[in-house]
């Protein structure tokens, strides 16, 4: 069935992007489908983070076309832009939750900010939220008291507490146990599901991202060098896609750093 | 040929950074005017800016006020002029170590701390999750932080430099046996509420306006590392210093030059 539109939550096409002299996109073109979960992989460096800040604005390519939902992203400035992140969250690699606040107050916090909501509503949103995460129970918490698993979770009750249509994940599984990690991962399907959101997760967890993705991107030099389903990419024909999927040491990705000879090198006193 | 090409970028590293500090005031500005609607904000950076470098401006107000009453004995009383004791410390401490003497102790003690702060928030993401809910961080975190600012420092330099008077009164009355209304009419007869006082108060809202710009600008514009807060938290303290000691040769040549 022929795809439209509609049927893609962002659509990226050509961006270029440097920083200072440093490219990191070079005609980079990427559809992410509506009420999916996608995930987007690559080594390090290639510009997986600096994706989400062009979508939320933070950061403008030098060329090319983005757009969110249907509207583009750069050509509203100033008021118009942050609305449009208003129907965005986004969990941070680090979490960022405002450590002088307790955990209710923080999940909290882009209510009563950006809304003219009224406290009992706000609390009524924040618990539904707490408790879709299963941390209901440590709303009076401070941040300084909570695992990294936990601080994890608040923080992605914060990131859906302004019912946004896409959730972006930054490296939601880092410094986690194998717990903390199948409960994110259970959580970023299953709120996905229910609240009928589109998520998209970057990471560099081949089995993690694997186990997720409706959909999956790969990008390499700038650019989106394989998609599609997990399987379709753990079998891909491409040796480089190969070595990055299987996590090999050397591949078309040389394990030496280049170098001249190594007897030769020994020898020169 | 390298010396010169090492000044130019000096030059040019500096101008950029002047511009980009300047474009910061204004947004600062800005965002100090939208925050007057949340007093709340206010008041919470008061407290941590103003009412926890209250101990430390007050102990120091106290031994400045006291080592001057002491130095100005010794000299005073040479010329049998000790009855003016009230006078030169009342006036030494209102029109130039009140308000200088505060804002270094501003910058050394609020100032770093506002540069590590914001510094840290950038660090951890903070900053870029509030961008990302819409939130404007110049409004929510740098306007409150730039108005209790601004407002702190004139108190503060007012606290240092009365406590500093009484110390001299301490010295003088309690260690010379100056008599206690010699010491205060000297100083009710010579110190003039505009030149002096007036004087002293715009002083500190300048410097105060000096400091937390600079510190939050360090702060804004840190390398998020725990180096780049080092280096940004120390930057902070020196400009600062050197620029209050600088502004304030300008603003008395200006204010009580002939």
């Amino acid at each position: 069935m022929q795809q439209t539109s509609e049927d893609f939550i962002v659509t990226a096409s050509d961006i270029h992007f440097a920083y200072r002299d440093r490219p990191i996109f070079q005609g980079l073109s990427i559809n992410i489908p509506r009420g999916k979960v996608s995930v987007i992989m690559g080594p390090s460096g290639c510009g997986k983070s600096t994706f989400f800040s062009l979508l939320g604005g933070r950061l403008a390519p030098t060329s090319g076309n983005l757009e969110f939902d249907g509207q583009p992203v750069f050509t509203k400035p100033g008021q118009l832009q942050y609305k449009m992140r208003r129907k965005m969250g986004m969990l941070f690699q680090q979490n960022a939750l405002l450590t002088d606040l307790n955990v209710f107050d923080n999940v909290a916090f882009p209510l009563r900010e950006t809304t003219d909501l009224q406290e009992p509503l706000i609390r009524i949103q924040v618990l539904t939220k707490l408790e879709m995460v299963g941390l209901r129970g440590a709303r009076d918490m401070q941040v300084s008291e909570l695992s990294g698993g936990m601080a994890r979770r608040v923080a992605l009750a914060r990131a859906i507490v302004l019912d946004p249509l896409i959730v972006m994940y930054d490296e939601p599984f880092v410094g986690l146990d194998p717990i903390s990690m199948g409960i994110i991962l259970k959580l970023i399907r299953n709120l996905n599901d229910a609240l009928n959101l589109t998520s998209v997760v970057v990471t560099h967890d081949i089995k993690e991202g694997c186990d997720i993705a409706d959909y999956m991107f790969l990008l390499d030099r700038g650019m989106v060098s394989a998609s599609g389903i997990p399987d379709q990419l753990m079998t891909h024909h491409d040796p480089a896609i190969q070595q990055f999927m299987q996590g090999l040491s050397d591949g078309p990705v040389r394990f030496h750093y280049p170098a001249r000879d190594y007897l030769e090198d020994l020898q020169d006193i | 040929m390298d010396l010169i090409a090492k000044l130019g970028r000096q030059g040019i590293h500096f101008t950029v950074h002047l511009g980009s500090s300047l474009l910061f005031l204004v947004s600062a500005l800005k965002g100090a005017a939208a925050s007057f609607s949340r007093s709340r904000l206010i008041i919470e950076q008061l407290y941590a800016i103003g009412v926890l470098t209250m101990l430390i401006t007050v102990v120091s107000g106290l031994f400045v006020g006291m080592v001057l009453g002491l130095q100005g004995y010794y000299q005073l009383v040479r010329f049998s002029a000790e009855s003016s004791l009230g006078l030169i410390v009342a006036l030494s401490l209102v029109r130039e170590l009140g308000p200088v003497l505060s804002a270094l102790l501003f910058a050394g003690r609020a100032g770093s701390a506002l540069t590590a702060e914001i510094g840290l928030m950038k660090t951890t993401e903070q900053l870029a999750a509030m961008e990302m809910m819409a939130i404007d961080p110049i409004k929510r975190i740098i306007g409150p932080r730039f108005v209790a600012g601004i407002i702190s420092l004139p108190i503060l330099a007012a606290l240092f430099s009365a406590v500093g008077i009484l110390g001299g009164y301490l010295v003088g009355h309690g260690q010379f046996g100056i008599d206690s209304g010699v010491y205060w009419h000297s100083m009710q007869s010579g110190v003039d509420l505009f030149q002096d006082i007036i004087n002293g108060i715009i002083k500190s809202c300048v410097f105060g306006v000096i400091v937390v710009w600079i510190a939050l600008y360090e702060g804004y514009n840190s390398t998020p590392s725990s180096e780049g807060i080092s280096r940004a938290t120390t930057r902070t303290v020196v400009w600062s210093s050197l620029t209050v000691l600088a502004s304030d040769y300008l603003m008395t040549a200006l204010m009580f030059g002939e």
